[in-house]
């Protein structure tokens, strides 16, 4: 195989456009005046910022399913622990504005007559900290599930069903109310994010720019992932994880580092998220939006990086749509949508790009075949 | 108010004793019973609860019936003219006071019906367990007996003992026995001796109403009844403490018996065909709203079958869900073998479709499905007590798995099943025509999840939502037990539920779920391949 | 390459297309947001409340709108998602313009959109029973606060049926939390001992009830009369009714109050095992005034369906709605903030026969009914409170509240504490 290039057509793309994003969409929204034809509206901002957000968490599962041949059915999990981990520092920052006004404890803590702050929320009132918790949480908690599962050989279907109860788990415990964050109706009302108003324009737009910025580092950071010698052997695990074990190298190591390194991403994508939507609870945790990544990823095209994110973009952008021109017919046309594209595309948007321009990829990695089938042997004993 | 119920049984009870004792009911005089019978039309719970006081003062001839009619909510009145009406069963009305045909002027007014509440319930139900002491049924008398073991009233000791003379059937005359021990007990004016007694007898029963009734004796109780009372109620918890155990045990059967029906027909399509199958809740769904639908047409059009009509959606649920999982799989699936991954992504989209659809058909509201008389209750057995409908759905998922298990086992349809799912390519070399298996299959399986929606049909909601509260609990039931065995199915629904009930007391049941999911995910690290690892070749292929 | 950044450019426009397309827009119609969940978990009970507005709105338009513009109601589909929510919230005031919107159903679909309505300062119409403790300028509750519903329905036990004991048994969210937290103390203040109090809580859509309804017949067979105030949501009432009537729970043994439990739930049950239970609202199909008759035949017209039911959240947002055009008209706008300012004070006939005030907390006048279970699964009602009650949005049975007061009309303030006379709550 002959080494891959760092950037290919498609990655360079993919990095202009978001970066002109990051540039344009903050600079017409806030400079433009709104009747020009190129104004960005106010509501547009933080829905584009949700869509990078989400744009971020494909190209993170992408990395694992993708290219370590890992359906991991919770990522949703690792996106709303960094999630959890923002919502928390931005609780703390409303200080005295809650309705009960105390200065330290969250309005919900006032109201379970809670006195004092739990401990697992010391901290959160610095930045810092809850930008280390955003990492260091996601990432931990992926370090130890992996260790144990990869380390006994959990793999397949199996393994995609322990992600998801470990996300179900989790979504359960976020919904007591004992837990401390808020129960079902989670973190929200949020004011302020290093002293600027989170509702301002300007801050909107900084925070679009900063997502755009974060997706662009997390595909560069992906891309080198996948373009190193690490990033082989993982393609070798995925295609033949056996033969690779037999050639000597530690499979659960290298899978462990991809999933632990997804993870973060996943976190981080995730703390980008709640600021610009403005609450984070337990649904996010919910198996459905862990499968609904992995959708994402399958539209626009597994194993490609560009094709995850452009899947999220995508499909969020059709489910906006749908949801304000057709609300009681949109689940046919997303479901319909899901169909075809698995039929008709099962490369992906990005496939089907390739496939009408004729663009012959020699330099890209070879595109995922199914991985090992779940075990389908004998009916019944 | 509880006073007002007691005193209405303290009078029902009086009639009760004078017809017992054979005397005649002395005749009424027409004023007290017309009088009563006024405050029914009064339309206020206090006249009411007034009439029936009045009713059974006057030991009214006809106050039986109109009991009966009242709780059956067939107790009409005129507004103007204060006159008093039964329907009965037939919907022919009758007079109450005297049961003779009523007047057909009455008939064409606006009749109201006399309203109750549970306050009047209850006085209802005191007024005429009097009566039922000596219905003809003997479970009628039982109940009677139960309730006044429960209630403990003084008053209705002369009763019991008159209907004890007369008792004939063991079980009766052993509930009648412990009323008028429970009463006993509670009595100052009884021998000492006589009250201790009372407390084994009492004891014996062994339920809470026993313990309730060791536990509330008054306060200038001798030591030594209150000793005798203090064992018996030492013994009970003692048995409780093991029946708990018992009652948990016999839930979590129960639960896991509704986690197998879940996830059997996911053990064909997934476990056996490697589908990740996303709609298989929606063939839960679509098997329940079947069987509504099936409810609804015997009932408009062959009403006589209506006591079978959960019976007779069975196989309506299995065609239907199975045609469904048929047509699925034909325009769907079949182009994803070798593809299980891409099976998931397809299959969700189906599921969101199919719950749209049925959503735009039915309506988001929940429907209305029947549950028929002889599922209806529960039994009780040494004080761990089971709803008729929990044991039919143990019974009915052993039956479905065993069916199911002949069917693969014992069938030529079973044989190519399992040939094709081995080696797809030898089994069509050897002439098994492979995408007729395949849809057959899958129809299987999917027609198999409309029979769990029958069942489930009868515990949770009809809803569009119904198939998305079970599809993770199935999924994780099949990989527990093993991927494509379905014993593994069996024994890893059984454990899952008997786990999660064992837990719940501890626990909470969100905090069970939360440590028996946890457990799951434990236990995978240590069998990475379920329960019921396959072994051999085919796990690498 | 070439083909590569054209094959780009075509899907960035289709994504552009498919985020910047809006329905073009006809100047004379004024739009009214309906924000209720069409698919997902809490499409069961707010589709209706879609329906609902739809209808009333017809109504309106058939009367000559308001302010002699036709209305137009803009539906949007927020899927039970709560982010959506707030997306959508967005989506209808600034980019559809509309005058006001009706619509949320949980505590945390509000929560959710509460920012929104404050940052772009619109109205939100809010017409289901909730926890209290919150009082926005920019919103109205025409839903019951915990002193319309709860407290008039534990007096009601008390007093006719001689309840001594309580099960509070709820969904594990922030209603059934408040509630149950206001009702302990209400309870305690009542001389109720604490082992007589047995506080239970189940996740969202709970299904297996066996154990639960064990227990609470236990917890009931000790002699003492037992009642169970129920705040269980929604999806999780219709197994646990099943159970409870399977296990043969009746209601002369142990009554169960239900304040989530309405007609519309009913329905998808054989309610024979349940009659007498209770529910407590301050609507109910049954009543029967002329009002309520016209309200209930349109309702079965406009859906086609003479089975179709009625109920409480209906009511709300039939209140809601009309106060909302009747402000508008005085107001002779509906510039949201001359709305807002006129609301307050603006009387409303109910269903029920009485004439319901928005007052200035922001809450209405309600009257309070408890209702028993008949077997055709409407309510039979039992007790009326003869007043309105005023709806309270701060309890005065929670410590961190007792001393809040809302008042938008002459302390311009949602959260004033009483005793140190500032706005702004507890202070620390």
């Amino acid at each position: 195989m002959s080494r891959y290039r760092f950037l290919d057509g498609a990655g360079m793309i993919f990095l202009a456009v978001v970066l002109a994003m990051a540039a344009l969409i903050p600079a017409s929204n806030l400079l433009l005046p709104p009747d020009s034809w190129l104004h960005v509206p106010d509501h547009m901002v933080p829905l584009l910022g949700k869509y990078l957000a989400f744009a971020m968490l494909a190209l993170a599962l992408d990395l694992v399913w993708g290219y370590c041949g890992i359906l991991s059915l919770g990522h949703g999990a690792f996106f709303a622990l960094g999630g959890y981990a923002m919502g928390m520092y931005l609780m703390r920052q409303i200080g005295p504005r809650g309705v009960y006004g105390n200065p330290v404890l969250p309005d919900f803590m006032v109201f379970l007559n809670w006195t004092e702050l739990p401990w697992f929320w010391l901290g959160f009132d610095h930045f810092w900290f809850a930008l280390l918790m955003v990492v260091l949480v996601p990432g931990a908690l992926a370090f130890c599930f992996g260790w144990l599962a990869f380390r006994s050989r959990v793999t397949g279907v199996y393994l995609s069903i322990i992600t998801q109860a470990l996300t179900f788990a989790l979504m359960l415990a976020f919904f007591r109310n004992d837990m401390g964050f808020g129960g079902n109706n989670g973190l929200t009302d949020f004011k302020d994010i290093l002293g600027f108003p989170v509702q301002a324009q300007g801050t909107r737009a900084a925070l679009f720019a900063l997502t755009a910025f974060a997706l662009a580092g997390s595909y560069l950071l992906s891309r080198w992932v996948v373009t190193s010698k690490l990033g082989k052997v993982v393609v070798a695990i995925r295609d033949a994880e056996s033969r690779s074990r037999f050639i000597g190298y530690r499979v659960e190591h290298y899978k462990l580092v991809v999933f632990t390194l997804s993870a973060m991403l996943a976190g981080i994508a995730g703390a980008l998220y709640v600021p610009q939507v403005g609450i984070i609870n337990p649904s996010e945790f919910a198996p459905a939006n862990s499968i609904e990544a992995v959708i994402w990823v399958a539209v626009g095209g597994r194993g490609t990086l560009v094709g995850a994110a452009l899947g999220a973009f995508l499909v969020n952008a059709g489910k906006t749509w749908f949801t304000g021109v057709l609300p009681s017919m949109w689940l046919f046309a997303l479901g319909g949508l899901f169909v075809l594209t698995t039929l008709l595309l099962p490369k992906g948007v990005v496939g089907l790009i390739t496939d009408l321009f004729g663009i012959r990829r020699k330099s890209e990695l070879p595109a995922p075949t199914a991985p090992a089938a779940p075990a389908k042997a004998a009916p019944a004993e | 108010m509880r006073l007002i119920g007691l005193r209405g049984a303290t009078l029902g009870l009086l009639i009760a004793i004078a017809t017992l004792l054979g005397g005649p009911a002395s005749p009424a005089s027409a004023d007290p019973v017309d009088d009563a019978l006024a405050r029914f039309a009064a339309d206020k719970y206090d006249e009411t609860d007034k009439a029936i006081e009045g009713l059974v003062a006057a030991s009214a001839q006809n106050g039986q019936a109109i009991f009966e009619a009242m709780s059956a909510g067939r107790l009409l009145y005129d507004p103007e003219s204060k006159t008093v009406l039964i329907k009965d069963a037939g919907g022919a009305l009758v007079l109450a006071k005297t049961g003779d045909p009523a007047p057909q002027a009455l008939a064409a007014k606006p009749l109201k019906t006399v309203r109750l509440n549970n306050r009047v319930r209850r006085s209802l139900e005191a007024a005429s367990g009097a009566f039922a002491l000596q219905a003809p049924d003997p479970q009628k008398r039982i109940g009677a007996a139960r309730a006044i073991f429960k209630t403990r009233e003084p008053t209705a000791l002369p009763a019991i003992e008159a209907a004890l003379a007369k008792e004939k059937d063991a079980s009766a005359k052993q509930a009648l026995e412990a009323a008028k021990a429970a009463i006993i007990l509670a009595r100052q004016d009884a021998p000492e001796a006589d009250r201790i007694a009372a407390a084994d007898i009492v004891a014996a029963v062994g339920d809470q109403d026993a313990l309730a009734a060791l536990r509330t004796l008054p306060a200038n109780t001798p030591p030594a009844v209150k000793q005798a009372a203090e064992a018996g109620v030492a013994s009970i918890e003692r048995w409780l403490g093991v029946a708990n155990v018992v009652q948990d045990v016999t839930y979590g059967v129960s639960l896991g018996s509704v986690l197998l029906l879940a996830a059997i027909g996911l053990a064909i399509t997934f476990g056996v065909m490697g589908v990740i199958n996303m709609a298989h809740g929606e063939m839960v769904m679509i098997g329940a709203y079947a069987t509504f639908l099936t409810q609804g047409f015997i009932r408009d059009y062959v009403p006589a079958l209506s006591g079978a009509s959960l019976i007779l959606a069975i196989p309506v649920a299995f065609l239907v869900a199975g045609a469904v999982g048929v047509l699925i799989e034909r325009t769907v699936i079949r182009f994803l073998y070798g593809r299980p991954l891409e099976t998931l992504l397809a299959t969700w989209g189906v599921s969101l479709i199919l719950q749209q659809a049925v959503r735009s058909v039915f309506g988001p509201t929940n429907r209305e499905v029947q549950t028929p008389e002889w599922l209806q209750g529960s039994v009780s057995f040494l004080g761990v007590s089971l709803t008729w409908n929990r044991i039919a759905i143990v019974l009915f998922a052993m039956a479905v798995f065993f069916a199911l298990m002949l069917l693969l086992k014992r069938t030529s349809l079973g044989l190519r099943v399992r040939a094709v799912t081995q080696n797809r390519r030898m089994a069509a070399s050897m002439g098994i025509r492979t995408p007729w298996v395949d849809a057959m299959t899958f129809g299987l399986g999917s027609g198999v999840a409309g029979i769990a929606g029958v069942a489930l049909s009868q515990i949770d909601n009809v809803s569009p939502n119904l198939g998305q509260s079970y599809i993770i609990d199935s999924f994780l039931v099949v990989v527990f037990g093993g991927v494509g065995n379905l014993w593994g199915t069996l024994v890893g629904a059984l454990s899952i539920g008997v786990a999660n009930k064992l837990l719940e007391p501890f626990a909470g049941a969100v905090l069970g779920k939360i440590i028996l999911l946890v457990a799951i995910i434990l236990f995978i690290q240590k069998k990475p391949r379920g329960l019921f690892a396959l072994k051999g070749r085919a796990v690498e292929a | 390459m070439k083909k590569f950044f054209r094959g780009a450019l075509i899907a960035g426009a289709f994504a552009a297309a498919a985020i910047t397309a809006a329905p073009a827009r006809a100047e004379e119609t004024i739009k009214i947001g309906i924000l209720h969940s069409l698919s997902g978990t809490m499409a069961i009970s707010e589709t209706t409340l879609k329906d609902a507005m739809l209808m009333l709105i017809e109504e309106q338009n058939k009367k000559g709108g308001v302010l002699g513009k036709k209305l137009e109601p803009v539906v949007v589909d927020p899927a039970s998602n709560w982010p959506l929510f707030a997306e959508k919230a967005r989506e209808l005031i600034s980019n559809q313009k509309v005058a006001v919107v009706f619509g949320c159903w949980t505590s945390v679909s509000r929560k959710s959109v509460l920012p929104v309505f404050k940052e772009l300062d619109s109205v939100l119409f809010y017409p289901v029973q909730y926890e209290g403790e919150e009082s926005e300028r920019n919103v109205f509750y025409t839903g019951a606060a915990p002193n319309q519903q709860a407290i008039p329905a534990v007096d009601y036990l008390m007093k006719e049926e001689g309840v001594q004991r309580w099960v509070l048994a709820g969904t594990d969210y922030v209603y059934p939390r408040t509630t149950n937290k206001i009702l302990e103390a209400y309870l305690k203040d009542k001389g109720v001992a604490q082992e007589d109090i047995l506080i239970n809580y189940t996740p969202f859509g709970h299904s297996d009830w066996q154990t639960i309804v064990s227990d609470i017949k236990k917890f009931g067979s000790t002699g003492k009369k037992t009642a169970v105030v129920s705040t269980i949501n929604g999806d999780a009432n219709v197994p646990f009714y099943k159970e409870l009537g399977n296990q043969g729970i009746k209601a002369t043994d142990i009554p169960v109050v239900a304040f989530s439990v309405g007609e519309e739930e009913l329905a998808g049950i054989d309610t024979k095992p349940l009659v007498g239970h209770l529910a407590a609202w301050n609507y109910f199909q049954s009543v029967d005034t002329p009002d309520n008759k016209a309200f209930i035949e349109k309702w079965q017209a406009f859906t086609k369906n003479p089975k179709r039911v009625t109920n409480d959240p209906m009511e709300a947002h039939y209140i809601g709605f009309n106060m909302w055009v009747k402000a508008a008209e005085k107001a002779g706008s509906v510039e949201p903030d001359k709305v807002i300012d006129a609301l307050p004070g603006i009387e409303q006939a109910n269903l029920t026969g009485g004439v319901s005030k928005m007052l200035p907390n922001h809450h209405i006048t309600k009257p309070v009914l408890i209702g028993e279970i008949k077997d055709d699964g409407q309510f039979d009602v039992v007790e009326k409170t003869d007043d309105l009650v005023p709806g309270d949005a701060w309890s005065d049975f929670l410590p961190g509240s007792k001393d809040l007061e809302a008042d938008w009309v002459a302390k311009k303030c949602g959260n004033f504490n009483t005793k140190t006379g500032k706005c702004g709550g507890q202070g620390s």
